[in-house]
């Protein structure tokens, strides 16, 4: 007889409507005590709100979870907190102006309304927390200035603090840089040796791979497969996850690469960026690598004129451009899909329609009132272009997944007709499907002749689409590499800040 | 076991009916008290339903509702201005002082106007410009404004001319003429507000600035604009209620503000901004002289009415809050 391993959770016909949409149906998953559980699928699959639905941060529409063999009701998250079950999100929640001892020993019950705060005990607490982790924190340090790994690593102490049994992880490495995501690693193999479940939801199938024990494909809000992760392979999982097999994963766009249409010399602002120069042809698609804070946000802001360059020059299709404000930007043909899609991308709460014609009041009210035939017509159309997908143009945009609301920001962008995109981590926290679509477009707007600024932090997504790559690092370009030159291995190398280097 | 089968393609949600979008309109809400507050009144007391009655109680409040109605743009852009009642006061003062002084009564208007005006740009100035938060920028202009009117005024009333007193004493088609400038406003604004570009970019600087300032449009410029026709628009009101008492005096519409507020609030609008409407805010403004001229024919204590009040502005907010936290999620 097989011995069975024990159940820590037993989750039975899960579903989950949000007004009206089924977003999860009837899902049934076992956890065993002891294992790390790969949750993957693309966004909008509905891992993500399984998670939640288990921290207790949503309540399901039906179904019946067991923990150890026992009914339970997570009705918040308190609740799955004293059940000792903890969620760990991608940028981690915490209160920046409290210590990180109190961060760590938030939410523990005990004292009364009046007695003493035991602070020697809540910092001997917290730094045995964080001594288990192997993590060297000044506990009495606010959280604020943390970096996101370290946050991660006190969320990850308060529920241990809690005693958590079952710590779900979010998408915890997409902020991290390598040697943050071992650290992060060998922490989690270190729990699951303490018989704690870890649930991985991640995008990154190589870390699935080196980390996870079983692996549970979600599709359109249904569990799809469950696969001890050896039994399965790559190819399987993704032919899983998007339900049809992946035509050619990335294409190589042919664009014929024309004038210059963007001339940048010398541009600086102390302490973003330094003496940044390069010059972007039409039809070409130039991307700028680097790790994040070298900068390049900083310079495509500049370029937008959202925060302007303090010294520099922009020229634009050979003339001297002054931008101090989007506007001179958007009248010069220029257009920016921002990184902080939620921050400085969308309306939430406005309709989607409203969102696509944002950038583009003339174009629906070409009298001052908006004509709304007009207005209609323009938003039906990019919806097809991009094929978005939604259920009516007068949704709220909050409600479409992440890869839609990306397509609508960019379709907002194309109604401007630009001559120069700007385009900031364009696919991040977007699933493979989607991307596909969007290396398609980004290939395509190349071919129509447009000139491309591509900001990514996915190596292959530049190796395969741009015609040239600049890296930057600590606010300087620090190398230019041809497509064909260019390699996962030197772009890195040219990432990487090096100390006392004269350039 | 492998399930290769394709799962069936999910439908999206079908889009929301008519009646659904309709009955979470906050103003519906609004709407639904108004019927409510008329059919009460009317049956505590059979004279109640006389129109022009509510029509006159209408008049001693109108240039308030005008002035929420502008209030309500500003609220909707993400701002908050807290200073038109004193402002009002500010300008009625200026313009009675001047005129006393003999200057003509059409340039009296025009400086009182202008001040006003100049009122609503230190206020743009402040919260705009400096980037100071609005609330605390008008509650001290709002301070400022009020005791500047003291000092032209002192503690006397100045009187305006005869041939200036009397605006809620002319009919046109037998409506008061403060409640025709108060409809007419309220169109002109509803249509600024729910048909033009730029009253679709106040909803977006409201719902988020910093989207919108990525999307070219310039919230700065709009905000501003919004500050100084609030400013002229709470002169212009200051004015009109100075020919209504027939004197000035720098405790005009004290506490007014927080009237004002109250109508945005009745009517749907959101404090955070981003969302409400002018029908809202008009609806809210009949509302609330449906609901005190109600009590006051049915004998109801004033005391009693202010609770009443105070009860009707918290149920507002709470179904409010409770409508959006609905719809968004």
């Amino acid at each position: 007889m097989k011995r069975e391993p024990s159940m820590l959770v037993e989750a039975r016909g899960i579903s989950k409507q949000f007004g009206g949409v089924e977003v999860l149906s009837d899902v049934d998953l076992d956890l065993h005590a002891g294992e790390i559980h790969a949750l993957l699928g693309e966004n909008g699959a509905g891992k993500s709100t399984f998670a939640k639905i288990l921290a207790g941060v949503h309540r399901p529409t039906r179904g019946t979870l067991k923990l150890n063999g026992s009914k339970v009701d997570v009705t918040n998250p308190i609740a799955a907190q004293k059940l000792g079950i903890a969620l760990i999100h991608q940028e981690p929640i915490s209160f920046p102006d409290l210590s990180i001892a109190e961060n760590i020993v938030m939410g523990r019950q005990g004292g009364g309304l009046l007695s003493r705060v035991p602070w020697a005990k809540i910092i001997a607490d917290a730094r045995q927390y964080l001594d288990m982790l192997g993590v060297s924190l000044d506990v009495t340090l606010p959280m604020r200035g943390l970096s996101i790994a370290n946050q991660q690593m006190v969320e990850i102490a308060r529920s241990l603090a809690s005693d958590s049994k079952l710590i779900i992880m979010d998408e915890p490495t997409a902020p991290l840089t390598p040697r943050e995501v071992d650290t992060l690693f060998n922490i989690a193999r270190r729990l699951r040796e303490e018989g704690r479940t870890i649930i991985f939801i991640s995008h990154r199938l190589e870390e699935v791979r080196m980390l996870c024990d079983r692996v549970t494909i979600f599709r359109d809000g249904a569990h799809i497969s469950t696969q001890k992760i050896d039994d399965i392979s790559d190819e399987d999982i993704i032919k899983l996850m998007i339900g049809r097999t992946l035509k050619k994963f990335m294409r190589k766009h042919v664009a014929e690469i024309g004038d210059i249409a963007m001339e940048v010399s010398e541009l600086s602002r102390p302490g973003a960026f330094e003496d940044v120069s390069f010059t972007l042809r039409r039809g070409e698609i130039i991307g700028l690598g680097g790790l994040v804070g070298a900068g390049r946000t900083d310079v495509a802001r500049a370029l937008f004129g959202v925060e302007p360059a303090i010294s520099g020059h922009i020229r634009i299709n050979g003339v001297d451009a002054m931008i101090h404000t989007p506007t001179d930007a958007i009248d010069l043909g220029l257009a920016f899909v921002p990184e902080d899609r939620a921050g400085h991308g969308i309306f939430a709460t406005l309709s989607v329609e409203h969102n696509l014609t944002a950038a583009v009041p003339g174009k629906i009210a070409p009298s001052g009132f908006i004509s709304r035939s007009l207005e209609r017509e323009i938003s039906r159309k990019a919806v097809d272009d991009l094929s978005i997908r939604l259920a009516s143009l007068r949704q709220p945009i909050a409600e479409l997944s992440g890869g839609n609301q990306q397509k609508a920001i960019l379709a907002r962008w194309l109604l401007t007709e630009p001559d120069i995109l700007i385009l900031d981590e364009p696919t991040r926290g977007i699933d493979i499907g989607v991307k596909a679509e969007f290396y398609d477009m980004i290939g395509d707007l190349a071919e129509q002749g447009r000139a491309i600024l591509l900001i990514s932090s996915e190596l292959p997504e530049l190796l395969s689409l741009c015609d040239r790559i600049l890296v930057m690092s600590e606010g300087r370009i620090t190398a230019e590499i041809p497509r064909e030159e260019a390699t996962q291995e030197n772009i890195m190398q040219a990432a990487v800040p090096r100390k006392g280097v004269a350039a | 076991m492998m399930n290769s089968t394709p799962a069936p393609t999910r439908e999206l949600a079908p889009a929301r009916p008519t009646w659904h979008i309709v009955l979470v309109r906050p103003e519906t809400m609004t709407f639904l008290l108004l019927l409510f507050g008329l059919v009460g009144a009317s049956f505590l007391s059979p004279f109640f339903l006389d129109a022009g009655y509510i029509l006159r109680s209408f008049t001693l409040t109108a240039e308030m509702s005008i002035v929420a109605l502008v209030l309500t743009m500003v609220v909707i852009s993400g701002e908050i201005d807290l200073s038109p009642a004193a402002n009002m006061a500010l300008s009625a003062c200026i313009f009675a002082w001047v005129q006393d002084a003999g200057v003509p009564l059409p340039i009296a208007v025009i400086v009182g106007l202008l001040a006003g005006l100049a009122m609503g740009a230190l206020n743009a100035f402040m919260s705009i410009r400096m980037q100071l938060p609005s609330i605390i920028v008008t509650i001290g202009t709002l301070i400022f404004f009020r005791g500047l009117a003291q000092v032209i005024a002192g503690d006397r009333s100045i009187r305006v001319p005869d041939s200036f007193i009397g605006i809620n004493n002319v009919m046109i088609a037998g409506i008061p003429l403060p409640v025709v400038i108060f409809v007419l406003v309220a169109i002109l604004l509803g249509l600024v507000l729910g048909t033009t570009a730029v009253g679709r970019q106040i909803y977006q600087i409201g719902t988020n600035q910093q989207a919108a300032l990525h999307a070219g449009i310039n919230a700065k410029k709009i905000k501003v604009g919004l500050f100084l026709v609030l400013g002229l628009v709470s002169a212009a009101a200051g004015i009109m209620a100075a020919s209504r008492l027939g004197s000035v005096r720098y405790d005009l519409v004290l506490g007014g503000e927080l009237q004002m507020v109250l109508m945005a609030m009745l009517g749907g609008t959101y404090i955070f901004g981003g969302r409400g409407t002018i029908l809202g805010t008009f609806l809210a403004a009949w509302l609330l002289v449906i609901v005190s001229t109600g009590m006051t024919v049915a004998n109801l204590l004033p005391a009693i009415q202010l609770t009443v009040l105070g009860i009707l502005l918290i149920v507002a907010i709470i179904a409010t809050n409770f409508i959006y936290a609905r719809t968004q999620r």
